[in-house]
């Protein structure tokens, strides 16, 4: 049975002359345990999906459902301990006078759930953290800590469903591995659902089974990620986004061989 | 992973990692208390106010007379060693005025920070959260309080309450807290998208709870600093209630009402309005002082 189904969901901001749709007729599945990418440029709408699957935006129009139930417009409670989120930019997702302690603390008495210290430190070394962690405020970690923190406090409520707004894009490369390893194995061992939006083509490769192209508000393609890796994807779009990666990160290579001098004065 | 984690660990440690809650609230404190003793303005600014608060409370050892004692046989005596600052028109020690007068000083800023501080905080995190309908009624409100000078819109509410310290104290109050909510609710409309609210919006917390726990503290910094610079106002637009004889009544040694009192004999004895314009103008240029290095030491955008 699908964990997330999204169907024909339209979404405009603004009104009358003004009105700026944004989603077009979005439909996807996501089957429970699976991870799903959803890739595109930037403007494409692929965080506004996660975003109304989240629940920051209820005006959107369709159906949704998450394990079968449909869902309404209002945020409760009961969806909030199935769907939780990591957001892009670990350096403000935290509130920086909190510290890990407080931050992970505040889910569990929103939700009225107890025992909490033992909970957070099992969170903590869930997520590769020292439980000393605890007490630090956010600029006493860095940024792949941040992000680690950033997925403890959204595991801390033991969600079904994690979506993962570009989980790994402001963090380092070296780091990009370890968090994206971190995902991988949460996933195995928790049986967590994810919807991934990413435009790192690498991330999906890594991390999800299959994948939706987005494209201007509409989903033009929808594949498994055997056929990006495979380089022989139907779509002109898809195909231009593979190319695309491809050619950037070869010549960035070659750049970078090219013209070390240069990157040195950069510098 | 976990040994790499601890080398990085040590690696972003400043000043060794704190291990439990009440330390990582201390090495915070201290860090603050450091920036703020490295710059010698605010470090004047504090030495000024933390005499004045023990001017005040150890005022009646500290006084030389009875502040309200006359003594019509050395009227208008000017500093000496027996009056340090010379006597008034009634032969009241006016070094003994200004001594018990900080007491009155600072009632009046406690009070009117007291309740200009939640009010403005309030109405003004309240008005950026909601926006909309709310947002436009409290900020027309706001705009309405902000469009009379403060003084002119203090006189009228203490002309219609009467004269009187409190009534002071509550006029001063109406006048202040407009720029209070203006700034909170600049702050808020500023974090209201930030990702750790929303992040605390998708794990269920109410309104009431995102104000109070994520959003209001985050505004409270710049409010604390704001209201440091306000104190310096508030001692003006006080004294200047006080001269002109709306704030706190005679006998009672408020500064202003001094000046007040002293200007006719200003041109001879020019002790009766120089001392206490000194103590305001001392204690204000202080909380200016410190103010601003409060504002160092607590804008996030300064770090």
């Amino acid at each position: 049975m699908a964990m997330i189904s999204v169907d024909k969901l339209n979404l405009t901001f603004g009104a009358g002359s003004d009105a700026n749709q944004v989603l077009h007729d979005v439909c996807f599945e996501v089957g429970a345990g699976e991870a799903f990418g959803l890739v595109g440029e930037s403007g494409s709408g692929k965080t506004t999906v996660l975003r109304c699957l989240a629940g920051q935006y209820n005006h959107w129009l369709g159906t949704l459902a998450i394990d079968g139930e449909t869902l309404g417009r209002r945020l409760d409670y009961a969806r909030c301990r199935k769907v939780q989120m990591v957001f892009q930019d670990p350096y403000g997702s935290l509130h920086p006078r909190h510290t890990v302690e407080t931050a992970l603390a505040e889910p569990l008495a929103i939700h009225g759930i107890g025992d909490r210290s033992a909970r957070i430190d099992a969170i903590l070394t869930k997520v590769g953290l020292p439980t000393s962690f605890r007490w630090r405020y956010p600029h006493q970690l860095s940024g792949g800590q941040r992000q680690r923190v950033a997925i403890a406090r959204a595991l801390i409520l033991e969600p079904r469903i994690l979506l993962l707004d570009e989980p790994t894009s402001a963090l380092d490369v070296s780091v990009q591995a370890e968090i994206l390893n971190l995902l991988a194995d949460l996933r195995v061992r928790d049986g967590l659902t994810y919807l991934l939006v990413t435009h790192d083509l690498g991330v999906v490769a890594h991390l999800c089974d299959r994948v939706a192209v987005m494209q201007q508000g509409r989903i033009v393609d929808l594949l498994d990620t055997a056929g990006i890796v495979g380089c022989n994807p139907e779509h002109p779009y898809t195909r231009m986004l593979v190319e695309a990666s491809r050619h950037y990160s070869r010549e960035m290579a070659a750049d970078g061989a090219a013209r070390p001098a240069v990157a040195d004065l950069a510098a | 992973m976990s040994a790499t984690m601890t080398m990085t660990a040590s690696k972003t440690a400043p000043g060794g990692a704190p291990q439990s809650s009440a330390q990582a609230l201390r090495q915070n404190l201290g860090r603050s208390a450091r920036k703020l003793l490295r710059n010698p303005l605010s470090v004047a600014g504090l030495v000024v106010i933390l005499a004045l608060l023990l001017v005040a409370a150890f005022a009646p050892w500290i006084a030389t007379h009875d502040p309200l004692a006359q003594d019509l046989a050395n009227t208008l005596k000017a500093p000496s060693a027996a009056h340090w600052f010379g006597t008034d028109e009634y032969g009241r020690d006016i070094f003994s005025r200004l001594v018990y007068g900080s007491r009155i000083t600072l009632y009046i800023i406690s009070l009117v920070t007291v309740i200009v501080g939640p009010v403005g905080l309030t109405i003004g995190v309240v008005s950026g959260y909601f926006g909309g309908w709310i947002d436009t009624v409290f900020m027309r409100i706001t705009d309405i309080f902000v469009s009379f000078p403060g003084l002119v819109l203090a006189l009228a509410f203490v002309a219609a309450l009467g004269p009187g310290l409190d009534h002071a104290v509550i006029a001063i109050a109406l006048t202040a807290w407009p720029p209070i909510a203006r700034l909170a609710r600049a702050e808020t409309l500023s974090l209201r998208k930030a990702d750790f609210i929303v992040a605390v919006q998708l794990q269920g917390a109410s309104p009431l709870r995102i104000l109070t726990r994520h959003v209001a503290p985050m505004c409270l910094s710049s409010v604390v600093v704001r209201l440091t610079m306000n104190m310096a106002g508030i001692i003006l637009t006080a004294a200047g209630l006080g001269f002109l004889g709306l704030g706190a009544q005679p006998p009672v040694p408020e500064w202003g009402a001094m000046i007040s009192a002293g200007r006719r004999y200003m041109l001879e004895c020019w002790w009766l309005v120089a001392m206490p314009g000194m103590a305001i103008m001392m204690v204000s240029l202080a909380f200016n002082l410190f103010g601003d290095g409060m504002r160092d030491v607590l804008d996030p955008r300064s770090e």
